[in-house]
C-alpha cells in the first residue's frame, strides 16, 4: 500500500513541474521564442478534451456498456474534417475582431449585445460547472482508491470531511496555477504561452499513462489481447459488451453522443478557448486536423481490455468500474505502475480544470461583470485595468470553489459519464448560434435570444432539473408522473416522448428548440444596421481583408481614445499600444488632434481583446460623437454585388480598350492595303512609262538594221528619235529614283540660305534653248530686293525647272507667254509661273500633283513627261513647309503658285548661299 | 480557388462517409461476438475505419498542391 504522504509528495512534485513548464513557456514567449507556435503543440493541447472523465471514465462506461464509451471520441474525429474551414473560418473571425472566448463571439456575431453574452456566459458557467466538479471527484476518489485499496475484496468506503479532501487542495493549486499563468495580461486575447505549454506537456503525459497501463494490463497480467478477449468471451455477461446491443439507448443514443461530442469537441468553452484563442497560426489546423483524431484513437485502444480484465479479476466483487484503471495494477501489486496512472488522471483532470476556470472566468469577467460595472456611475470615469484582473482572479477561485461545492454536495450521486454529457448537452447549445452565424447573414439578434434561451430552458429542465433531483434537492414526484402531477410534462418523458434515453430526449428537444427558435424567429425578424455590419463581417470574413476601417464615421480625439484605453490596460500599455499604432500608420499624436475612423476601429478592438467585444463597443460610443457607422464603409461591407460591380466595370472599360485597339488596327490595315495598292498601281504605271519609250527605241533601231539601203535623212531623223527617247528613258528613270529616295526619306536634303530670284535665273537659264526651240516668250518679274529661303538650292532650281518646262509644253509656240514672278508677303516668298496654254480643268487641278497623273500635251496626242514632275516638285515644296497649287480656268491659262517662308537670318550673311 | 474548392468537397464527403460508416446500420452489420484475429469484429470493424479515417484526413490535407492559398497569414496577436 502506498502511503497517503508519498502520494502527496509525488503529486504536488507533478504539480511543481507543470509550474516549471508554464513558467519556461512564458519566460520564452517573452523573449520572442515561441514554444507553442508549431502544429503539434496545438494538437496536443486540444488534447485537453481528454478529461479524468476520458482517464476513469471510458473504462467505466466500456465495462457497462461495451462499445458506449466511442462515440465521445468518434464524434470529435469526424468533426476534425469540418475544421479545415468551419474552425478555421472561426479562428479568423476571433482574430480579426480580437474576440477571447465563446460568449464574446456569439455575442459580437449578433450586434455585440451584451446580453447575449450574458446569456451564453450564464449557460457556459451553470453547465460547465458539473464537468470541473467531476475532474475534482476524480482527484478525490482515485487519491482515496490509490492510498486505501487492498484487495478487492475490502473496500474502504469512507467519507472526508472537508479538511481532510485532497480535492479541496487539488482545487487551490489548480487556482493558484490558473491565476498565475491564465492571468496574465489584461488584454485577453494575448495568449497564455505556458498555459498551453503546460496543457500540452500534460496530453502527454495522460497519453503515457494509460498506455503503460492497457500495455500492462494486456501484456503483464495477460498473454496479449486476444487471450485477454477469448478469456472473456467465455463468460455470456462479458460476451454481450461485444455487441451493439449493450448500448443504452442503442442507436438513437449513439448517434446523438456522436452529435453531441461533434459540438462539444469546438463549443465547450475550454475548447474553444484552446482551438481559437490559443491558436498561433491558422495553418496549424491542416495538421491538428488528422493528428488529433490519432491521438484519440491511441487513447482509446487499451480502453476495452482494461475493463475486460477489471471485469474479469473483480467478478463478484464490488469494485466500482470507474476505477479499473487504478484498482487492476494495484490488484497486481504494481504500485508504481499504479502511481503513474494516478498521475496521468491527475494531468487530465487539472489540465481540463484549468482550461474551463480561465475560460469561464474571461467570460465571467468580459461578458457579465463588465457590463454591469460600466454602467455603474461610481466606476464611470474610473481606471479599470486593476479591477479587470482582480474580477477575473476572483472569478478563477469562484469557479473552482463552486465546482468544488457542487462535488460535495450533489456529484456523488452521479456517474461520471452522466455528469460529462450533462455538460455536452449544454455546450451544443452554443452550435446553432455559431454554425448558422457564421454561414447565414439573416440570423438575427432577436433569433438568437430566443434560441439560446429555449434551448438553454429546456436542457435545464430535462438534465439539471432530474439531477437535483437524484440528488433528493426536489421531490421525486416531479419525475415521475411529472410536475403538478401532468405526466406530458414530465422532464424525462416530455409530451410523452419515451422512446429515447434521457440525453437523447434532452438533445433533442433542446435542438430543436434552439434552432427552430434561431431560424425561425430570423425569418421574420427585421435586422438593424449594426447586426448587419456584424454579420457580414462574419459570414464574408475572407472576402473582406481585415476589418473596415470606415465603419466609424463618427469624431473623437486622439487623447480622448488613448485615455479610454488606459483605464482599461493601464497608462503604460496604452502608451505602448498607440506607439504600435504609430509606427505603422500616420498618427497626430497632439492633444486635440481627430481620431480617424482607423484609429477608432483599432481602439475599439484593443478594448475588445480586454474587456469583451460588446462592452468595447458600449465604451467607444461613449467617447466617440456623431453616426457608428459610415454610409461609405456600411454600402462596402453590406452591399455584396458591390464587388460585382466593379469587376464589371473593368471588363467593361477592357472591352472599350480593346475596341479602339481593333479599330486602330483595323485603319492601319487599311492603310496598308492601300499603300500596297498604290505600290501595285506604281509599278504598273512605271512598267508602262518605260515600256513606251523602249517599244520605240526598239522598232527604229530594228528598221535600222533591217534596211541598211535606208536614206540617209530618214536614218538621220530615225536616230533622232531613237536618242530623244533614250534621253525620256534617262529622264524617267531619274525622276522614279528621286521619287523613291524621297518617299523612302533617305534624300539627304541640304540647307542654305537661298537667293529666289538667283534660282529663277538659273532655272530659265538652263532651259532656255527650250524656250527658244519653241518660240515661246519668258517673262521674269523679280523685285529689286534679294528673296531668302532657307532651302536645298538644286532641289528648288530643279522645281523651278519642272514647273517652267511644264508650261512650255502648254503653250501654242509662237504665241506661248511665261511669265514668273517672284514677290514677298509677310513671312512669305512667292513664285507664280504663269502660262497662256489652254488652262487645267477644275477636275484635273487636284489631280496633278498625283504620280503619273499626265495632261494631254497640245502638240501631240502623246503625253510628253513622265508624269511625276508635278508629284517631285510637290514632295519638295511641302518639305521646305512651304505650299504649292495651282489656279486655273480653262482656255485662260495655268498659274502655278509655291510659297515658301522667308529666312530670317540671312541678310547679315548675304552671299552665303551663292557658292 | 478551384483546388481550395476541391479540397473543402473532399473534406465533406468524407464526413459524410465516416459518419454512414460509424451509424446505424452498418455498424449492425457487425453487432455480433465473434473473434477476428482475436478482437471483437465489432471493435475491429470501428478502430479499421478510424485509422482510414485518419489517414484519407491526412492524405486529403498534408497534399501538397497548393501553391497559393486565398488566405493570407494570420496576424499574430499583437499586430494591429
Amino acid at each position: 500500500m502506498l502511503q497517503q504522504w508519498v502520494i502527496l509528495v509525488i503529486s504536488f512534485c507533478y504539480l511543481g513541474i507543470l509550474f516549471a513548464i508554464a513558467y519556461y513557456g512564458d519566460k520564452r514567449a517573452d523573449a520572442g521564442r515561441s514554444i507553442i507556435s508549431n502544429p503539434y503543440i496545438y494538437t496536443l493541447s486540444i488534447a485537453v478534451y481528454c478529461t479524468a472523465w476520458t482517464f476513469y471514465g471510458s473504462v467505466g462506461r466500456s465495462a457497462t456498456t461495451g462499445v458506449g464509451f466511442l462515440p465521445i471520441y468518434l464524434g470529435p474525429t469526424l468533426m476534425a474534417a469540418l475544421w479545415w474551414f468551419v474552425l478555421r473560418k472561426i479562428i479568423r473571425i476571433a482574430k480579426v475582431h480580437r474576440l477571447t472566448s465563446i460568449a464574446d463571439f456569439i455575442a459580437s456575431r449578433y450586434a455585440k449585445d451584451p446580453l447575449i453574452g450574458g446569456i451564453v456566459t450564464i449557460i457556459a458557467v451553470v453547465g460547465i460547472l458539473p464537468y470541473i466538479s467531476l475532474q475534482l471527484k476524480a482527484v478525490s476518489t482515485s487519491f482515496n482508491v490509490l492510498h486505501t485499496f487492498q484487495s478487492p475484496s475490502q473496500i474502504i468506503h469512507h467519507t472526508e470531511t472537508i479538511w481532510t479532501d485532497t480535492a479541496l487542495y487539488v482545487a487551490l493549486v489548480m487556482a493558484v496555477f490558473s491565476l498565475l499563468f491564465g492571468t496574465r495580461h489584461i488584454d485577453a486575447s494575448e495568449r497564455h504561452e505556458g498555459l498551453v505549454a503546460a496543457v500540452a506537456f500534460e496530453s502527454v503525459v495522460k497519453l503515457i499513462a494509460f498506455c503503460v497501463v492497457g500495455i500492462f494490463v494486456c501484456y503483464y497480467l495477460f498473454a496479449g489481447p486476444s487471450e485477454l478477449v477469448s478469456d472473456a468471451v467465455k463468460s455470456p455477461e462479458l460476451a454481450k459488451l461485444m455487441k451493439m446491443e449493450a448500448v443504452p439507448g442503442g442507436y438513437a443514443s449513439w448517434f446523438t453522443l456522436t452529435f453531441l461530442s461533434m459540438m462539444a469537441i469546438m463549443f465547450l468553452p475550454r475548447q474553444f478557448h484552446l482551438l481559437v484563442v490559443e491558436n498561433v497560426n491558422e495553418e496549424h489546423v491542416k495538421k491538428a486536423s488528422w493528428l488529433f483524431p490519432l491521438y484519440l484513437l491511441l487513447i482509446n485502444i487499451f480502453v476495452l481490455p482494461i475493463s475486460l480484465a477489471g471485469l474479469i479479476l473483480f467478478e463478484g466483487w464490488s469494485v466500482d468500474p470507474d476505477t479499473f484503471v487504478l484498482t487492476v495494477p494495484l490488484y497486481a501489486k504494481q504500485e508504481l505502475v499504479a502511481l503513474f496512472v494516478f498521475l496521468g488522471g491527475l494531468s487530465a483532470a487539472t489540465g481540463m480544470a484549468i482550461v474551463a476556470s480561465i475560460a469561464l472566468s474571461t467570460m465571467i469577467c468580459n461578458d457579465l461583470v463588465m457590463p454591469v460595472l460600466l454602467r455603474l456611475h461610481y466606476f464611470q470615469q474610473r481606471d479599470l485595468s486593476s479591477v479587470l484582473l482582480t474580477i477575473r482572479r476572483g472569478s478563477i477561485f469562484g469557479i473552482l470553489l463552486l465546482g468544488y461545492a457542487y462535488f460535495r454536495l450533489i456529484g456523488e450521486s452521479y456517474t461520471l459519464v452522466t455528469i460529462g454529457l450533462v455538460s455536452f448537452a449544454a455546450a451544443a447549445q452554443f452550435a446553432p448560434a455559431i454554425l448558422i452565424g457564421i454561414y447565414w447573414r439573416r440570423a438575427s439578434r432577436r433569433g438568437a435570444i430566443a434560441g439560446l434561451l429555449a434551448g438553454f430552458a429546456v436542457w435545464g429542465y430535462t438534465l439539471l432539473v432530474p439531477s437535483f433531483v437524484i440528488s433528493g434537492w426536489i421531490p421525486q414526484s416531479i419525475l415521475e408522473p411529472g410536475p403538478f402531477g401532468l405526466a406530458f410534462l414530465g422532464p424525462y418523458h416530455l409530451f410523452g416522448l419515451d422512446m429515447f434515453d434521457h440525453i437523447t430526449h434532452s438533445v433533442f428537444w433542446s435542438m430543436l428548440a434552439n434552432v427552430g427558435l434561431l431560424v425561425g424567429v430570423s425569418l421574420f425578424d427585421r435586422q438593424n444596421t449594426m447586426e448587419r455590419v456584424q454579420a457580414a463581417l462574419f459570414v464574408d470574413v475572407f472576402r473582406h481583408r481585415g476589418i473596415d476601417t470606415r465603419l466609424w464615421s463618427g469624431t473623437a480625439t486622439v487623447a480622448e481614445l488613448k485615455r479610454l484605453v488606459a483605464r482599461f490596460i493601464g497608462p503604460v500599455e496604452a502608451e505602448k499600444a498607440f506607439a504600435e499604432y504609430a509606427e505603422h500608420h500616420d498618427l497626430d499624436t497632439g492633444l486635440n488632434a481627430q481620431a480617424e475612423a482607423n484609429l477608432v476601429g483599432f481602439t475599439e478592438r484593443k478594448l475588445a481583446g480586454a474587456i469583451g467585444a460588446a462592452s468595447a463597443r458600449v465604451m467607444i460610443s461613449s467617447v466617440v460623437q456623431g453616426e457608428e457607422i459610415g454610409i461609405e464603409g456600411l454600402m462596402e461591407i453590406l452591399d455584396e454585388t458591390s464587388q460585382v460591380i466593379e469587376y464589371s466595370h473593368r471588363l467593361e472599360e477592357k472591352s472599350r480598350e480593346l475596341e479602339i485597339a481593333t479599330a486602330e488596327l483595323r485603319a492601319a490595315n487599311r492603310r496598308l492595303t492601300e499603300l500596297d495598292r498604290l505600290k501595285d498601281e506604281f509599278v504598273s504605271t512605271v512598267t508602262h512609262e518605260l515600256r513606251t519609250p523602249l517599244t520605240s527605241v526598239r522598232s527604229f533601231s530594228e528598221i535600222l538594221r533591217d534596211n541598211p539601203s535606208l536614206p540617209r535623212e530618214e536614218r538621220q531623223q530615225f536616230l533622232d528619235i531613237i536618242v530623244k527617247e533614250s534621253e525620256r528613258l534617262t529622264r524617267l528613270i531619274n525622276q522614279v529614283l528621286d521619287l523613291a529616295k524621297m518617299e523612302s526619306g533617305s534624300v539627304t536634303w541640304t540647307r542654305e540660305c537661298v537667293e529666289l530670284a538667283r534660282v529663277i535665273q538659273e532655272a530659265s537659264d538652263s532651259i532656255s534653248r527650250l524656250f527658244h526651240e519653241n518660240s515661246i516668250q519668258l517673262e521674269k518679274i523679280l523685285p529689286a530686293e534679294p528673296v531668302y529661303v532657307m532651302a536645298d538650292r538644286d532641289r528648288l532650281i530643279q522645281v523651278a525647272i519642272n514647273l517652267l518646262s511644264n508650261a512650255v509644253k502648254f503653250c501654242e509656240p509662237g504665241t506661248g507667254l511665261v511669265q514668273v514672278r517672284l514677290s514677298v508677303s509677310p513671312g512669305k516668298a512667292r513664285i507664280e509661273v504663269i502660262d497662256n496654254g489652254p488652262g487645267i480643268h477644275p477636275d484635273e487641278q487636284k489631280r496633278i500633283f498625283d504620280k503619273f497623273h499626265q495632261l494631254k500635251g497640245l502638240r501631240d496626242e502623246k503625253p510628253k513627261g513622265s508624269g511625276l514632275g508635278l508629284t517631285i516638285s510637290h514632295r519638295i515644296v511641302t518639305h521646305h513647309d512651304g505650299r504649292i497649287w495651282v489656279e486655273s480656268a480653262p482656255e485662260a491659262g495655268a498659274k502655278f503658285i509655291i510659297e515658301l517662308p522667308l529666312a530670317k537670318s540671312c541678310e547679315d550673311s548675304e552671299g552665303a548661299g551663292h557658292t | 480557388m478551384p483546388e481550395v474548392k476541391r479540397r473543402n468537397e473532399r473534406l465533406v464527403v468524407l464526413l459524410v462517409l465516416g459518419f454512414i460508416a460509424l451509424n446505424y446500420p452498418l455498424l449492425s452489420l457487425f453487432s455480433k461476438v465473434r473473434l477476428f484475429f482475436g478482437i471483437p469484429v465489432l471493435y475491429l470493424y470501428i478502430f479499421t475505419v478510424w485509422s482510414l479515417f485518419i489517414l484519407c484526413m491526412a492524405l486529403v490535407l498534408e497534399k501538397r498542391a497548393f501553391p497559393s492559398m486565398t488566405s493570407s497569414p494570420p496576424r499574430s496577436g499583437k499586430a494591429e
